[in-house]
């Protein structure tokens, strides 16, 4: 396999995306690999009350049917699945993988890899005590501010362990919170046998990753550049990745998807959530993304070549949740005449009557859908508008104002300004905040707890 | 020199790590990069969203890809789950700097107005995007 081509196929963008997408993957065309994203930043530690509620959960659900219905396809053709669904019970999740397998009659030809040793939330006092600050990347607090509020804490593995469970002969590699690039870039480790210092094809691995990671966002979807001539996006194309062993790749889609991949549509997913594009950070390689050559090598093919990376550095990134509150969002819709002074109109009746209760929030935001709810003060004046949504949004430590909050804008129907509706969803719902701690910790202290397991169906 | 909207020569995607926002901003015609890096200065991007972001504009070329990435610190109330904001992700960000106006000389005008893009003229854009 040293020399050829391999096809590595994304699935799934986050948990939600569209779900059969790994299934059209699997049928449409010839692929080699399949990657599937689930885990976006908070959901872990909703992974983790799911799991304190009921010890066998606690992983990507939708993931074991999903498996069920493709591994028959896999087994046949030789496809490899690497997921990060996992969550924080990849035992649970494999065993159900395993249950499908075997349900499928398949006991005897998969093989399912996990990879453990990423949920720190069982070491962290440890940790602290040794001195491990955590501090936050962005505010430089330490962790001990808010350490008794915490709900998970991973740490991002990379390409090593899932490599590993590959030259064990899994067909499915489940991880839990690794990096979503390593999930693309793993097969080409494994199948081209790169060294552990061949920066610039990692680099370039990470670079397929990135635009692999969040599926049809690469392939026409969200594309703004001539968005209107993207054809079918009904049947868009998740992208593919044909990897070859010098680093250079190909990005495409299955023949006749939906969709579009172009120059245009590439740029804009590379860069997406970019930070310092010469320091693009991963556990394998730090990537640098303004050496990045694309060319448009046919229809739906862009040619990726020229990426240059340099040494890991020798800190993981620690994802930590905690919980910040609650909060709560009220929605009702004013229409013409006047749409907009009505619902400026009922948003100081509805600020009057939460001072009138004597309810204090940490916060109170008013935005007007419609007129100025993602362009702000550029959005300009208010113009004549047919109908406007006024959204008020409260946030605060304690539950109890915000639950008071949310028995107030229904009454504003009949108390307030008229030409009102929109409430036909009922009582707004009080939402938990989980907020997010980023962190670095010494690689050190992360990697001698990786274990890689490979059992057979 | 004319005053262009950078919707007529450019396009963007926005997305956030925690409470800063980040706009990649790709020229549609390469020969109109240089102009974007004389224009478009972290300084005109910070000016240009005044009371809607509470900190720094950081600017990185990618001449490679004929696109600056533009960091923008505390614009999202706080950023992921903790934000009230309708546009928690700042999705949305990137055309918000479409609407900023720079000066481009006559002959960029001229071809930029012809081109007829990305100003609700919807089919003026299929007209000429096909194929990109």
């Amino acid at each position: 396999m040293a020399n050829e081509i391999i096809r590595i196929a994304s699935g799934q963008g986050f948990w939600g995306d569209r779900l059969d997408a790994p299934v059209e993957q699997v049928r449409r065309g010839r692929i080699d690999f399949l990657m599937l994203d689930y885990l976006a930043e908070v959901t872990m530690s909703i992974l983790q009350k799911q799991k304190a509620r009921d010890p066998s959960q606690g992983y990507a659900r939708d993931f074991v049917p999903l498996m069920g219905e493709i591994l028959p396809d896999c087994v046949e053709r030789g496809i490899r699945v690497l997921a990060n669904a996992g969550g924080v019970n990849l035992e649970a999740c494999r065993d159900a993988v395993l249950a499908e397998a075997r349900s499928a009659g398949l006991a005897g030809r998969v093989r399912v890899g996990v990879v453990v040793g990423d949920d720190l939330l069982g070491r962290l006092e440890e940790l602290i005590d040794r001195g491990h600050e955590l501090q936050n990347l962005d505010t430089g607090r330490p962790l001990t501010d808010v350490v008794d509020r915490v709900q998970s804490a991973n740490a991002y593995l990379g390409a090593e362990p899932m490599v590993a469970a590959l030259a064990e002969g899994a067909t499915v590699v489940i991880t839990g919170r690794s990096t979503d690039t390593a999930l693309t870039y793993a097969p080409m480790i494994h199948a081209f046998g790169w060294a552990a210092d061949d920066w610039d094809r990692l680099a370039a691995g990470v670079v397929a990753g990135h635009i692999n990671e969040c599926g049809a966002q690469a392939t026409g979807g969200n594309c703004l550049l001539d968005w209107e001539t993207i054809p079918n996006l009904a049947d868009v194309g998740f992208p593919i990745i044909e990897a070859s062993p010098d680093g250079s790749f190909v990005v495409t889609k299955h023949d006749g998807t939906g969709g579009r991949v172009s120059v245009a549509t590439v740029t804009e997913q590379l860069l997406y959530e970019m930070g310092d594009p010469r320091e693009y950070i991963t556990p394998d390689v730090v990537a640098d993304f303004t050496t990045i050559r694309l060319e448009q090598a046919g229809p739906d093919r862009v040619r990726v070549s020229g990426v240059r990376g340099r040494p890991r550095t020798d800190k993981l990134k620690v994802s930590i949740s905690y919980h910040d509150g609650y909060k709560a969002v009220g929605t009702l819709v004013y229409a013409w005449p006047d749409a907009v002074a009505k619902a400026q109109a009922a948003d100081r009746i509805l600020r009057e009557r939460l001072d009138r209760l004597g309810l204090r929030f940490d916060q109170i935001r008013t935005e007007y859908v419609g007129w100025n709810s993602t362009h702000g003060p550029l959005a300009g004046p208010p113009p004549d508008l047919p109908e406007v949504q006024l959204r008020v949004s409260v946030r605060s430590a304690e539950r109890e104002p915000v639950e008071r909050f949310t028995r107030e804008i229904a009454p504003l129907i009949l108390t307030g300004p008229p030409s009102v509706t929109g409430f036909a969803g009922g009582r707004p719902r009080v939402q938990e905040i989980v907020a997010f701690w980023p962190a670095l910790i010494d690689r050190s202290e992360i990697e001698p707890h990786v274990r890689v397991e490979v059992v057979t169906a | 020199m004319r005053r262009v909207q950078l919707v007529r020569l450019a396009h963007a995607r926005s997305g956030d790590k925690g409470d800063t926002v980040n706009i990649g901003l790709v020229a549609i015609e390469p020969e109109d990069y240089p102009l974007l890096v004389e224009r478009v200065t972290a300084d005109a991007v910070r000016e240009h969203f005044r009371g809607m972001i509470h900190g720094d504009v950081e600017r990185f070329e990618l001449p490679n890809l004929n696109a600056l990435n533009f960091l923008l610190h505390g614009a999202l109330d706080g950023g992921g789950t903790v934000s009230l904001m309708m546009d928690a992700q700042g999705k949305t960000f990137s055309t918000a700097l479409l609407r900023m106006e720079i000066d481009v000389p006559e002959d960029v005008y001229r071809r930029v107005m012809a081109a007829d893009r990305g100003t609700g003229a919807g089919a003026g854009g299929a007209a000429t995007g096909a194929g990109r």
